[in-house]
């Protein structure tokens, strides 16, 4: 096969569960893969918070909507003659068959690189991935294909109850479910033809409690095959395996077992013709006789099933690549532009070749993250549709610590094995059915405290007894810290199982600190061994360690400058690939001043624990006791000092550090513990202001519902309430009365005993961000982003608009004199995020502050590139003591550029059932996605479509507006109904609307008064948007407009809660005709 | 079990961690192996007589042992070394523990500790003596410096059939194929049985006289221990055998038959052990990956031009198989039957089979 010489690679967008940071880490392989192949990398993808969109990484990037019609002009416009849609998720995959459907990958004679068209087909759609399967003879599960509710109703009468719904063409396994009831039947089956894009659902077997186990394999064009790993999942059939908990390598294997499901993998990806990755999910029979394996005419049931198969880069491969050290994207974008396995170097040994299967010497252990911490009305109960927006992974040499080390790195408030609901009561764990929640291991760890038996456990659960023996170990293990002296042998033995100083601590009686100091005076430290895909038989250059408590120390100290960047830990909401990204960038600027940069992070998905970004990677939890222990690894002697950190690019995880750290006297780069802690604590925080004349909403700090209540009578509602030092607006709620308030402040208080919380005032104004870089005697401002909603809803579920749009000179100065003023006076060194909010009346406007982070933002990504001011790289200099005037850059606001930037949410509503989608200040968003182009409009609407949130040309639109915004709202229906728009709406709605002289619908039964109702205009496609926007929180209004607003989210349709983000769709829409602009970011820049 | 025990290296290294298995000392070839799965084929594996077998990947006996996991009548090894033996196996084909199972064969075993450690030793400075001890480590090298070497010795006499055997038959009987047991596995035998092969197995010292006799229509030359160098009467009968029937030589029986052809062996510094060991056919450029265990090489220089290298191992280019351009003959260096191992080279059964098939069918 020829090598291409122009390749388009296709993102996977925003971030949404079930497509996360694995695939900017996928993209960014695969881009450096052609630059090593000398091949021109055109990438286009609408998520500006990623590593692949950079400058430098692919040869030309395109920041636009992932859209047949964008995609084509792309093509037009680049020629590309070849195209890789397999690193970029289901969503590129996706496009890819559309891209080939209307016609375009022959009209432009593109080679589709990688999967061939028919195998994707093949894959993805159920009839032809069975008929392929049957006739290379491997087994799936029963099941038949059905595109009609009725035929379901057929199939189960038929096969019996239960069945799995498995929708077509979804990612995270959208709109699929188990159903063991007829009405959930009727429920999940209309929710899954809806979720399909072909309108088909596959009805199946089920094969609850069978072992799930996957299979990473490869293929190149000389058709060998490799698997590169193997993975059990703790969790059987029955959860999707991004919810489950993942083990690699297999466990309960044996020899026998593994290589019948690994032939049975490359039997499949040989099939398929696939050329680079390939993700493979089995079935095995838990206690079944193994058929006679050797005797290929075996009789009897197979004992395994082939559940699915992607034939693309995947999640899982992303895990896989992390677990085993084989870079399983760059390999197969290698693959994919002609190169053979044994033609690849390995990069990691660099003497042998990439055609090798990686040889594990320690246990990789995958835990996903969940949201329930922000949505606790969520529901919990896991199932085959994907809940979790991230996952940790944990290595160690034995289970028990893997498992445990991975808990740590989940960084739910310091929750480990330990943590218990309060709500469980023995009894109550005992009676309790083992359905398949967030919370099961903690359970399962409960159950076992109480002296369960591991294998009625298993019974129950369908959870192997291998592992839920090991859970015993765990607990045998923490009944003897609790009863034994602490000797060095049991002190060793518990942190072999992976226990924290901490959790030791909590079970010895002792201060965790106290716990440090005794094992080290016992000599007891871990050491770090090296992930080498090959279990030490070769020598291997990679500097990819996890440490473990052993006796040979593999990592010693790095020699010369160095400086440790902690990363950002699971992607969870309010602490996205965001991070990811500035934490790369500083890796990047660290090297380009000659330093060593060291990396600490838990997370696979992402670049930054790529083994070749950093000059050597910790794969450890981001907490207190790691970090010490990788400074304590990384000092060259007992006299040397630490290597410096650097706290600023990780979230919040990596600020909650600062404080620990400096308590142990290992050197922070960057801002100070205490410019941190100034930023953070209220009353320091209002101190700091008022000194420098800065006015920020009235309000205080307070630890009881009597001063909540006093605070807010002395500043007036509406009121914003928040617990102080978290991110992402956890918990954050506006109040309009005593009742509300009362409520909210005496819930607080039982969740976070003697914490304060902060209660101010609540101004519904325009909010700007600013993100600025600061050396201490200059401020550089890149750009100022207006947000399109009021404030009120969270900075990270808002549009914003780059440039401002309606800001005045005056107001823009005054934003700029407090950004320097602040940056100044907290004496920050790198990044710094501001949020203000101003208020207008008449003539007048006052800028106050909201909130000042000294830290990396959500934004910088965003802003960095649209603005071509690189920030971290800056920010990290000026940590390492150049000024920016040393680096040739002037403080203050930099000129504007010509283009017009807006950056608009993602959400993954539709996946989380229970959750209310309404906006606030709490945050719910997954992702974002950048629209850019020369006009305000065409940027709006590009932000719009790439965010899922816009209107379709033409169709229905579904209004109920609270009393109070409907005057506000008269111009946007009235420009609804110029564009064409029918209206539906609810009763005092529609009265409003015919008021105006406008055609409606009124809507009048409400739910469960009949048909049709409100949720069912939505249901049955009527409706193809919702403008619902209720009034306060807490309140009647809120609670009726959930059902529609699920509906939205499940239906799929925009749903807007704010009249701002609904005048702005309105806008695009009819700015929709307009032509917009097609080309690489660079050339929107000046 | 549990009671402190000794990993002592010829070179005075101790790694010191806790017994389990029989309650015996032992010594021999400290050897390690990166499968992760199979410690029970493994251990079985007559090719790891006169070592102490270590795993590198450091949960062991998670799935308890079976009869069916079992590749000849006995623990062949003298030693295991994991790192983490597990003791409440989970799998419903498990008879018992992996440390029931040593305990009763006799054979040693140490738990708890850095086996990755000890690779890195293996790796930088080869495979050497190494004895698994409850004494005093100083004792424990004194002695092992005066053991038996394993270089020296000849293994095969230790593990081949005494009498020898025959394995049970097909249903549709096809071919009759004589088995030189030099170590064999019992994979092999399972393999030509589904092919519909009834294998007969006779003693390494039989005469290439007495298994023509046996009228085979192919016959194997088995994998086996130790080294190649010390075999001249399997040598001899394979010198006898070429020409007469077709033949399949695998690993000691590739050496063997290579020996047979002129060439000569050498020891490799740690061998090769694994499940992972990348292979290229010559004739296709595919590269298939394939269970080895095998601690010497023949160096193909030297052998007559009628012999061809058709596999070569990627990572260290040492020869992995040859094929005779004109009779039926193949051979294989590494473990085409598995057990442990992916099951990609089960075509190499295949094609020897059709050779006989070729001579049959003219």
């Amino acid at each position: 096969m020829d090598k291409p010489s122009k390749v388009l690679i296709v993102g996977s967008g925003p971030i949404v569960i079930g497509q996360a940071a694995e695939f900017d880490y996928a993209g960014a392989q695969a881009c450096k893969a052609m630059r090593e192949e000398g091949v021109t990398s055109v990438l286009v993808n609408s998520n500006p918070a990623t590593i692949m969109t950079d400058e430098g990484v692919a040869d030309i990037v395109y920041i636009e909507p992932l859209t047949v019609d964008v995609i084509s002009r792309i093509i037009e416009r680049e020629r590309p003659d070849g195209l890789l849609p397999t690193l970029g998720g289901q969503t590129a995959l996706n496009l890819a068959v559309d891209l080939a459907d209307a016609g375009v990958l022959d009209r432009f004679d593109i080679r589709m690189l990688g999967t061939p068209l028919e195998a994707i087909r093949q894959a993805e759609d159920r009839a032809l991935f069975r008929q392929l399967l049957d006739e290379i003879g491997e087994p799936t599960p029963e099941s038949e294909i059905v595109t009609t509710l009725d035929a379901a109703r057929d199939v189960a009468e038929r096969m019996g109850l239960p069945l799995v719904v498995r929708p077509a063409y979804t990612l995270g396994g959208t709109g699929g479910g188990i159903a063991s009831t007829r009405t959930e039947l009727e429920e999940i089956v209309a929710k899954g033809l809806a979720a399909s894009p072909i309108s088909q659902v596959l009805l199946e077997r089920s094969l609850l409690g069978w072992k799930e186990i996957e299979y990473e394999v490869m293929r190149d064009g000389a058709d060998t095959c490799i698997t590169i790993c193997n993975m059990e999942n703790f969790d059987p059939m029955g959860v999707h395996t991004g919810d489950s908990i993942v083990v690699a390598p297999s466990q309960t294997l044996t020899d026998k077992e593994y290589q019948m499901l690994r032939t049975a993998s490359l039997k499949i990806i040989r099939a398929l013709g696939v050329e680079g990755g390939c993700n493979v999910q089995l079935a095995l029979a838990p206690r079944q006789e193994v058929s006679d394996w050797d005797a290929p005419d075996g009789e009897g049931d197979p004992p395994y099933f082939v559940i699915e198969v992607n034939p693309r880069v995947s999640r899982s491969s992303a895990l896989a690549s992390k677990a085993t050290g084989y870079p399983i994207a760059r390999v197969a974008a290698k693959i994919a532009v002609g190169r053979r396995l044994d033609e690849i170097p390995n990069a990691v040994t660099q003497k042998t070749t990439a055609a090798f299967e990686p040889a594990l010497d320690y246990v990789v252990a995958k835990i996903p993250r969940w949201p329930f911490d922000k949505f606790p009305l969520g529901e919990r109960l896991l199932g085959t549709q994907m809940k979790a927006t991230g996952e940790v992974m944990a290595i160690d040499r034995s289970f028990e610590a893997a498992i445990q080390k991975a808990v740590r790195s989940l960084e739910q408030g310091g929750r480990s094995l330990l943590w218990e609901d309060p709500a469980w009561k023995t009894e109550e764990l005992q009676k309790v059915k083992w359905a398949a929640t967030d919370d099961r291991l903690w359970r399962l760890m409960a159950a076992l405290r109480r002296d369960a038996d591991p294998l009625d456990l298993s019974k129950k659960t369908g959870v192997d007894p291998w592992f839920l023996q090991k859970l015993a170990r765990i607990i045998a293990m923490e009944h003897r810290l609790l009863e034994e002296p602490l000797t060095p042998d049991l002190l060793r033995g518990a942190k072999r199982m992976g226990f924290s100083d901490e959790q030791i601590g909590v079970l010895a009686d002792e201060l965790p600190e106290r716990v440090r100091v005794r094992r080290q005076e016992m000599g007891i430290k871990p050491v770090y061994k090296m992930v080498d895909t090959c279990a030490a038989e070769f020598e291997a250059a990679t500097p990819y360690f996890y440490s473990t408590y052993e006796e040979e120390n593999e990592a010693s100290p790095l020699q010369g400058s160095k400086a440790l960047v902690i990363g950002s830990g699971p992607i969870r909401i309010g602490q996205g690939i965001e991070f990811d990204y500035c934490s790369v960038h500083a890796v990047w600027a660290l090297q380009e001043a000659g330093y060593h940069a060291l990396i600490v992070n838990s997370n696979p998905e992402t670049v930054s624990t790529d083994f070749d970004t950093s000059d050597r990677l910790y794969f450890e939890p981001l907490d207190e006791e790691s970090v010490r222990d990788i400074l304590d690894n990384e000092t060259a002697d007992a006299n040397g000092s630490a290597p410096p950190t650097i706290v600023q690019f990780g979230g919040q995880t990596a600020i909650n550090l600062a404080h620990p750290l400096h308590v142990a006297d290992m050197p922070i780069i960057g801002s100070s513990a205490e410019a941190i802690d100034v930023a953070e604590d209220r009353s320091r925080f209002e101190e700091f202001l008022s000194k420098l004349g800065i006015p920020q909403p009235p309000g205080a700090a307070v630890t009881s519902v009597e001063d909540a209540l006093k605070t807010a009578a002395v500043i007036d509602y509406p009121v914003l309430v928040r617990p102080s030092y978290v991110l992402g607006g956890r918990a954050m709620e506006i109040v309009q009365n005593d009742d509300e308030l009362s409520l909210y402040a005496a819930a607080a208080a039982e969740a976070g005993p003697g914490r304060p919380i902060l209660v101010d005032k609540y101004l519904e104004g325009r909010e700007v961000e600013v993100d600025a870089v600061c050396d201490g005697e200059q401020v550089l401002i890149p750009g100022i982003m207006e947000h399109i909603e009021r404030a009120g809803v969270h900075s990270g579920d808002s549009m914003a608009v780059y440039p401002p749009i309606n800001l005045t000179d005056a107001e823009i100065n005054t934003v700029v004199d407090y950004t320097q003023r602040i940056g100044l006076a907290l004496e920050v060194r790198g990044l710094m995020n501001i949020q203000y909010v101003i208020v207008r009346s008449g003539e007048s406007s006052d800028v106050y502050v909201i909130e000042v982070n000294p830290r990396s933002s959500r934004t910088v990504p965003f802003i960095s590139k649209v603005t071509s001011v690189p920030m971290v790289r800056l920010a990290t200099h000026v940590m390492l003591g150049r000024s920016l005037a040393e680096q040739g850059w002037t403080g203050g606001l930099q000129p504007k550029q010509q283009l017009v930037a807006v950056k608009a949410p993602a959400f993954s509503m539709s996946k989380l059932s229970g959750v209310d989608t309404y906006l606030g200040p709490e945050m719910k968003s997954t992702g974002e996605a950048m629209g850019v182009d020369e006009t305000f409009s065409a940027a709006l609407a590009k932000a719009l479509v790439s965010a899922e949130l816009a209107l379709p040309a033409e169709g229905a639109v579904l209004l109920s507006i609270a009393d109070r915004y409907k005057e506000e709202a008269e111009p946007i229906i009235r420009r609804l109904v110029e564009a064409g728009f029918r209206l539906y709406a609810t009763e005092g709605t529609a009265a409003m609307i015919d008021g105006l002289g406008l055609p409606v619908e009124q809507i009048t039964k409400k739910l469960r008064e009949g048909h049709p109702n409100v949720v069912d205009v939505i249901r049955d496609g009527t409706v193809d948007g919702v403008i619902n926007v209720p009034e306060g929180r807490m309140t009647g209004t809120l609670r009726d407009g959930f059902h529609f607003r699920r509906a939205a989210a499940v239906g799929r349709i925009p749903c807007f809660t704010s009249l701002d983000t609904a005048r702005a769709a309105v806008d695009a829409l009819l700015a929709g005709g307009q032509a917009y602009t097609i080309k690489p970011l660079s050339a929107y820049l000046t | 079990m549990n009671e402190p025990s000794h990993l002592v290296l010829e070179d005075g290294t101790v790694f010191t961690g806790r017994a389990f298995g029989a309650e015996a000392d032992a010594h021999g070839e400290v050897v390690f192996t990166t499968s992760m799965t199979g410690y029970q084929e493994a251990l079985t594996d007559p090719s790891f007589a006169g070592q102490i077998l270590m795993m590198t990947y450091p949960l062991q006996g998670n799935y308890g042992v079976s009869g069916f996991d079992a590749e000849s009548d006995r623990v062949q090894a003298r030693g295991f070394v994991v790192r983490e033996a597990c003791d409440l196996p989970s799998h419903w084909r498990s008879e018992g523990t992996l440390h029931d199972y040593l305990a009763s064969a006799g054979i040693p075993a140490i738990q708890g500790i850095d086996t990755r450690a000890l690779t890195r030793k293996i790796r930088s400075g080869g495979v050497m003596m190494g004895a698994i001890t409850r004494e005093e480590p100083e004792t424990a090298i004194a002695w092992l410096r005066e053991a038996q070497r394993y270089d020296g010795s000849d293994f095969v006499q230790e593990v081949t059939t005494p009498d020898g055997f025959s394995w049970a038959e097909p249903e549709r009987q096809q071919y009759h194929i004589a088995v030189l047991d030099l170590g064999v596995k019992h994979n092999i035998l399972r393999i030509l049985r589904s092919f519909g092969s009834r294998a007969t197995v006779v003693p390494s010292t039989t005469s290439a006289d007495d298994i023509l006799a046996l009228k085979p229509d192919g016959i194997v030359l088995s994998p086996g221990p130790g080294d190649p160098a010390l075999l001249d009467y399997a040598v001899a009968t394979a010198k006898a055998l070429v020409g007469k029937v077709p033949i399949f030589g695998i690993c000691l029986g590739h050496q063997v038959l290579a020996r047979a052809w002129g060439a000569k062996s050498y020891k490799l510094k740690y061998g090769h052990r694994g499940a992972n060991h990348p292979v290229r056919e010559e004739a296709t450029g595919r590269v298939s990956i394939t269970a080895q265990n095998h601690g010497y090489a023949m160096d193909p220089d030297g052998l007559p031009s009628e012999i061809e290298v058709s596999h070569v191992h990627l990572n260290d280019g040492t020869c992995e198989g040859l094929r005779h351009r004109e009779l039926p003959i193949i051979t294989i260096q590494y473990h085409s039957e598995a057990s442990p191992g992916p099951h990609d080279d089960r075509y190499l059964f295949e094609r020897f089979l059709g050779l006989i098939k070729e001579v049959r069918t003219p």
